[in-house]
Parts: structure tokens; C-alpha cells; sequence
């Protein structure tokens, strides 16, 4: 199967530079055993890994060494799709962006599906490399951010790659992009517990994660699936900041009526919050013109700052800067 | 059939269609979930494959939360919803022993799973597998296009939601399709409205129409637009009501109870047909059985 090309001229990918699939029970390419376990016998990448440095990876220092001028590190997750991840990754973004004194990164790890570049208003925009590494693309004065989608020569390709070939574009995201002194990386993630999370968790353990923000939609069938990642955080090591419960209730714009869209019926992320002993940040009301403004890339927060919707995620953002020792002043509440 | 080397397992399976989208969330499982209804109520037998690793949603849209997977000599039986053996699903959420556990696995451990979901389950005759799908384009995508290389699967039907952000998505997997040469049956575009209960007027959530313009840019047939309705959650959830009970109730005999009361009374396909869904999935259906049903698995 080939994969689709990028622009970027991919530096050495070491060790996931492999003949073939690795195979079900292989022992990491990366690890003491690779190459010598009984899984590796008759695997055609048996002398690659036999041969290959062991040790650390000797990436980890450098990504370390890049990360240094990141203050805070805040992950984006759910176990389930489409329950807005992206959409709140961007409002965090413009959030925190909206204090001026404040540098802020938004980095998108969905390798299959980029929709960062689509909602912070930066579709086809491409990345410039210097001597230092990959220059983000700014969206405003002080927010930056890093997107395959940005890399994509045309952008209905499909990216088809296996994880490990993901791991090494979210390593390179990591160590190569020329992020500068920044006060807060958001990190957007796709959906499940697999490659992706598992790298970038490897990869940012040494200069430490602030934490997680879990995001789910009201009804079981999400939760289900949010449990789980809650489960992966646990078993990781990533500290969780709470639970946002997005799309819970819609006001119908002609009668005012309030509906259940996807219904808690089992207490939605509260209850769920409760159970598993979270913080729980609060709920997002569901809100046609956030669609809208994901759609043209524009920051709902500055076009309609008065809308109930606006107000909830503004509360949770600021709950959020708490629990990272970053509380907002007081001149920038209401 | 002489020279290719399609899975034993599907022997006996006339059709197989897939159900992709690039986007997580737009409603893949709830599609393939009301399929399978269609096509029952239409008097097929079905079974379902869920390939979602990390997040199995298929259990509990169908509510068999509780169930378990039965090994035989020829291999994984599949759960079966109730004694006429119409409608069964294999899921590796059967497989997990406690509902909240995650499933943290790398490319080759999932790759590996599907293998043995396409090889080693007994599905027996059916007239229709159905396979749901992860988001993205990926080591899951990867390995069921691999596995069903030889096994001429009949195509696949997209789902989106109508906003860009999700049709964006969309078109990769659009792209991914024609690489590894699946069909695309067509594209049903989901959550496309949502009524108000109160006054009944229509809003457009995630805007509208996001679907139709993606079929008709692509020439790929457009199977229909579906609204959301929250009483399709409602009846999701209620049947679920008794079996999460007494899964958490950890009383064996109750829980055996209750498995035994949902096989023999197992009503969500007579359910559904109350559903304002049905007709709308009754068109889809019957268009994905006029599109395959000049295709001969066998």
C-alpha cells in the first residue's frame, strides 16, 4: 500500500524505518529486546531491530530540549469522535491568545483527519522551514500552530499511514518545530487510546504534561468510549484537569425551547465526573453558530462573546488556568 | 473462486459492505446499527463486525452489553440477538472483561485482532456482513483492506455530518477508498437537522446539505439525508436500562436472568419499525440492496 507524500523532506525515522508491518507480538522496535525475542524469529525486520542503538532514544533529550521554553502542556482527549475536540482545542487557542502578554500553541496530532488548519482560519497555508527548525503558522500575533493539514500537497488526500509512521511526524512536531518561548501548547487529539497517545505521552514524559482535558458528549454511548481513555490516562500517568461536557442541550432559536439532543440518561458527564472522582469543568450548551464558525475559521468567542454558549466555555477556560497555576487577572473577567 | 484466497470464514456470505468515514462521531455505528435493522426487517440475516479496537460502540447500540463471545472448534462464535438467529454481532467489546477498561494498542496488536475477526469468526450463512469502522484512514483501514483483498467485499457506504470541517474528512476517506478499491456505494449524511419538539421547527445544527454537495461533486450516489432524533437515543438507552443493572449488580444469577430474558424477548428490531427513522432507512437500505445485488460473493 503506498502512502501518501508529504512536502516535508522526512528526516531519518531511525528505527521506524522498517522492511515490513511489525508483527503482532512484536516487542517494540525500541526495546531491549528487539530483534532477540521469540516473536522476532523469521520477522523480516529482525536484523534491523537487532542492529539498530538501544538504549533511550536519543530524540527524547532534544524533544526535552524544545519543550523547555513550553510552560504548560495541556492535552486535549476523548475516547469517542466527533464529540468536539478540535472545536474546544481551538477555543482554548483563542482563548488564551486573547491575552496578549501570553505566547500559545496549538499543535494538531489527528494525522487522518487534521481539522485544526479548517477552524482556526488557515487552510492552505504551508510551513516554512528555517535553521531552526519548522516555523508554525500564526493565526494571530501570539498563536501558532502545527497541522499535517498543512503539509498536504493537495487536501482531500488521504493520509494513509500505519502508527508507526504517525509516531514519527508527531516526534518530528515535537522536536523540530521551532515553537520559541510559549506559555501554553494545546495539544488536539484524534479519537481512541493508540498510537498517537501512547507517542505522545512517550515523547513529552521527560519535560512532564500538565495534564488533560477529557472531552465527551452527554449520552452513554460517548461516555463509554471516554471511559476508556480516562482508564488510559490513569494507566499512563497523565493527570486529568476535569471533564468537559460538550453539545448537552439545545435552545431551539424560534420557540426558546430547550431539548435534549443526545440525552443523558445516564447523567452525562457529571455523573461520570462524579464517579471517577474529576473535576468537572461544566457544560457547552450545543450552539448552530459554532458549526458556522469552525466552518470559516473564526474565533466564536470574539464573534458572539454574549451568547450563553460563549459564557460556559469561558468559565471552563478559566477553571482550566487554575488548575495549571495560570489563573486569569482580575481586569480580563467580567 | 479457484485462484483467489478469500477468508473460509466468508464462504458463505453473499454480501459485504463496509461503513467508513474519515470523521469520528458522525454517526458510523448508529448507521451501520439501523442498517442491520433495515435489512432484518426486510427478512435478510445479518451479521455485524465492529473494527473499532478502542472504542466499541456496536454492543451497546444493540444492547448485548452483557453478552460474551463463545468459542466453538471452527471458531469465535458471534453473539446472536435472540434464538431465530438473524441478526449477529462480533465485537471486541464482548471480549473485554469490565466495560470501562481501554484497549491501548499499537498498529500491529490491532492489525493482528482484525485478522482474526475476518478469519476466525463463524459467521454461517448470511445474506449481508456489515462492517463498522474506525474514524481515520489508518492501521484498522489498513488491515481490513488487506484482509478482504481476495474477498471481493461488495463497497462502501460513507457517512457524513453536513458541516465542511466533517465532509473534509470525508473526502480523504473518499481517497482512500479508490486506492484500495472499495466501491462506494454512496453517502448518507447524518444529523442533518434536528426538530424541535416544542414548536417542530427544523434547525440545522451542523448546517445542511454538506452530504448531498460531496455526492454530487464525487458522482457517487447520495442514499439520503437522516435528522437527529433524539427518541432513536431514548430507545438505544432504555434497552439498555436492565442489562447495565445488572451487569453492575454482579449477581451471576441475575445477570444470567437477564441475559436469557433479552434472548427471548429481544425487541429492538420491532422497535425500530416504530422509529421515525425506519422509512428513512427503509430508502437507504433498499438502495444498498438494489447496488448490490448484481454482485455474486458466491
Amino acid at each position: 500500500m503506498s502512502t501518501t507524500t508529504t512536502t516535508t523532506t522526512t528526516t531519518t525515522y531511525a528505527i521506524t524505518k522498517l522492511a515490513a508491518p511489525e508483527p503482532e507480538h512484536c516487542p517494540g522496535t525500541d526495546s531491549d529486546l528487539a530483534g532477540k525475542a521469540d516473536a522476532c524469529a523469521g520477522c523480516p525486520n529482525q536484523i534491523i531491530c537487532a542492529s539498530a542503538p538501544k538504549g533511550p532514544d536519543p530524540d527524547l533529550p532534544a524533544i526535552a530540549a524544545r519543550m523547555q521554553g513550553v510552560k504548560h502542556k495541556i492535552l486535549v482527549l476523548s475516547g469517542k469522535g466527533g464529540v468536539g475536540k478540535s472545536t474546544f482545542t481551538s477555543m482554548l487557542g483563542w482563548a488564551f491568545a486573547m491575552d496578549a502578554e501570553r505566547e500559545v500553541g496549538v499543535m494538531d496530532l489527528d494525522i487522518c483527519g487534521p481539522s485544526m488548519p479548517t477552524m482556526m482560519g488557515a487552510r492552505g497555508e504551508q510551513i516554512h522551514m528555517s535553521n531552526s527548525g519548522w516555523s508554525p503558522v500564526y493565526v494571530a500575533d501570539n498563536l501558532g500552530m502545527m497541522s499535517i493539514g498543512f503539509m498536504l500537497p493537495n487536501e482531500d488526500d488521504a493520509i494513509i499511514w500505519r502508527g508507526a509512521k504517525k509516531s514519527g511526524l508527531i516526534k518530528q512536531f515535537l522536536k523540530d518545530v521551532d515553537w520559541g518561548t510559549l506559555d501554553f501548547l494545546v495539544v488536539d487529539t484524534p479519537p481512541g487510546t493508540s498510537d498517537e497517545h501512547l507517542s505522545v505521552n512517550q515523547y513529552l514524559k521527560q519535560s512532564g504534561i500538565d495534564g488533560a482535558v477529557i472531552v465527551t458528549t452527554p449520552q452513554e454511548v460517548a461516555l463509554l468510549d471516554v471511559r476508556k481513555e480516562i482508564d488510559f490516562c490513569k494507566k499512563a500517568g497523565i493527570p486529568i484537569l476535569g471533564i468537559v461536557e460538550n453539545m448537552s442541550g439545545f435552545v431551539c432559536p424560534s420557540c426558546k425551547g430547550e431539548s435534549f439532543i443526545f440525552a443523558p440518561t445516564t447523567g452525562g458527564g457529571k455523573a461520570l465526573a462524579e464517579e471517577l472522582e474529576i473535576p468537572f469543568l461544566g457544560s457547552v450548551p450545543l450552539d448552530p453558530r459554532i458549526g458556522q464558525s469552525c466552518d470559516y475559521g473564526v474565533s466564536f468567542l470574539d464573534e458572539y462573546p454574549d451568547s450563553p454558549t460563549s459564557k460556559s466555555i469561558m468559565s471552563i477556560i478559566k477553571q482550566i488556568r487554575e488548575a495549571v497555576n495560570e489563573p486569569m487577572e482580575e481586569d480580563e473577567e467580567e | 473462486m479457484s485462484t483467489s484466497t478469500a477468508p473460509a470464514s466468508l464462504n458463505e456470505v453473499k454480501h459485504v459492505v463496509l461503513v467508513l468515514s474519515g470523521k469520528g462521531g458522525v454517526g458510523k455505528s448508529s448507521v451501520t446499527t439501523q442498517l442491520a435493522l433495515s435489512l432484518v426487517r426486510q427478512g435478510f440475516s445479518v451479521g455485524v463486525l465492529d473494527v473499532d479496537l478502542t472504542g466499541p460502540s456496536l454492543p451497546r447500540m444493540f444492547g448485548l452489553e452483557a453478552r460474551k463471545i463463545h468459542q466453538s472448534s471452527k471458531g469465535w462464535v458471534p453473539v446472536y440477538t435472540d434464538s431465530t438467529k438473524k441478526l449477529c454481532v462480533m465485537s471486541i467489546g464482548f471480549l473485554l472483561k469490565d466495560r470501562g477498561d481501554s484497549v491501548v494498542w499499537r498498529g500491529p496488536k490491532k492489525s493482528a485482532m482484525i485478522r482474526q475477526f475476518v478469519n476466525d469468526v463463524v459467521w454461517g450463512p448470511l445474506d449481508y456482513l456489515l462492517i463498522d469502522t474506525p474514524p481515520g484512514t489508518s492501521d484498522e483501514h489498513i488491515a481490513i483492506a488487506e484482509q478482504l483483498r481476495d474477498a471481493q467485499p461488495d463497497g462502501a457506504v460513507l457517512v457524513t455530518t453536513p458541516q465542511g470541517v466533517a465532509t473534509a474528512d470525508v473526502r480523504k476517506e473518499l481517497n482512500f477508498c479508490k486506492k484500495v478499491g472499495f466501491e462506494v456505494l454512496g453517502v448518507v449524511e447524518n444529523m442533518s437537522g434536528f426538530i424541535c419538539p416544542h414548536c417542530a421547527e427544523c434547525s440545522n445544527i451542523f448546517s445542511k446539505g454538506g452530504g448531498e454537495q460531496l455526492a454530487a461533486q464525487f458522482s457517487i450516489p447520495f442514499l439520503g439525508s437522516v435528522p437527529i432524533d433524539p427518541q432513536f437515543v431514548l430507545m438505544i438507552e432504555e434497552q439498555n436500562k436492565f442489562v447495565t443493572k445488572a451487569v453492575n449488580s454482579a449477581d451471576e444469577n441475575e445477570l444470567n436472568k437477564t441475559i436469557d430474558d433479552s434472548i427471548a424477548n429481544y425487541g429492538l428490531v420491532e422497535k425500530y419499525s416504530d422509529s421515525n427513522l425506519c422509512p428513512i432507512f427503509e430508502k437507504i437500505a433498499q438502495q444498498v440492496i438494489d447496488s448490490t445485488k448484481d454482485k455474486h460473493r458466491i
